[in-house]
């Protein structure tokens, strides 16, 4: 794999059931550049449980994928509501997802928690009342 | 044992079965997403009572040989038509996922 890759999704905050497209086609773009498949796994989740955050805590945002020889960086951003608290959101079990959405089997408040364990590296900023950006890598040497 | 043999001998509905000869190797238990997400190892096949669209995507990321219905869980046809788009066999069990865990359990060992 020689040449760098950028991707660009925009995730529909409206649209719930569909919710998860960004990360399925960016995971069929990495087995096409022939990418490991246990950092496809990693990173594709990665991306799908910052997809769902975005569609359910933040009315949808934009996924930006830069993919060269060393790293896939997957920045993650939307003009939500923004963390008040990124230590408290970071914690396993820490969910403010309503009712609706936990009935569909979100709401575990393991997203966030699972990014990180799944990236080499995450960083989250957040304003409240402005928006959030998730930055995370995952290593390919 | 593959996903067809499974279904064959303990007689659970197929409802999506774009890859018939993915072999089973071993099993997960949950309805919370994320916690799957987090824990389910690829191979797997996933026992859920969970019955909507984004059950089809989680089990195209986390690449699971299956997902298996248990308690008699139905799916909408629009779902079951996604999964068949994205290749992701889904089986159907009359029995609760306890049993279900215990007939993979036998298979695997
Ligand atoms: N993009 C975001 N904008 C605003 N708040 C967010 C965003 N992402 C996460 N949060 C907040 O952080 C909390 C924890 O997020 P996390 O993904 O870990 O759990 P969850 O989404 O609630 O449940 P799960 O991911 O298990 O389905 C959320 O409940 C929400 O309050
Ligand atoms: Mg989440």
């Amino acid at each position: 794999m020689s040449e760098a890759l950028t991707l660009h999704f925009d995730v529909n905050g409206e649209d719930f059931t569909s919710a998860g497209q960004a990360s399925v086609r960016f995971k069929k773009n990495m087995r096409e550049l022939g990418v490991d498949p246990e950092i496809i796994r990693r990173a594709s989740i990665a991306m799908y449980e910052g997809e769902i955050n975005m569609v359910i805590h933040a009315h949808g945002g934009v996924a930006d994928v830069n993919v060269t020889e060393d790293a896939i960086e997957i920045i993650l951003t939307d003009k939500g509501p923004g963390i008040p608290d990124i230590e408290k959101a970071m914690q396993e079990g820490y969910s403010t997802a309503p009712d609706n959405i936990r009935s569909l089997g979100f709401g575990a408040g393991m997203g966030l928690p699972n990014m990180k364990r799944y990236t080499d590296e995450m960083k989250i900023e957040s304003t409240v009342g402005v928006g959030t950006t998730v930055t995370m890598k995952i290593k390919l040497k | 044992m593959t996903v067809a043999e499974f279904a064959e001998k303990y007689s659970l509905e197929v409802l999506s079965m774009p890859d018939p000869s993915r072999e089973i190797k071993g099993g997960y238990m949950g309805d919370l997403l994320s916690w799957v997400m987090g824990r389910a190892k690829a191979d797997q096949a996933w026992i859920t009572i969970m019955s909507n669209q984004n059950i089809i995507a989680v089990a195209s990321l986390i690449d699971v040989a299956c997902i298996i219905l248990a308690e008699d869980v139905r799916l909408d046809e629009s779902i079951v038509e996604n999964a068949k788009a994205k290749g992701v066999n889904v089986l159907a069990a009359k029995s609760p996922a306890f049993e279900v865990a215990c007939e993979i359990c036998h298979e695997i060992k």
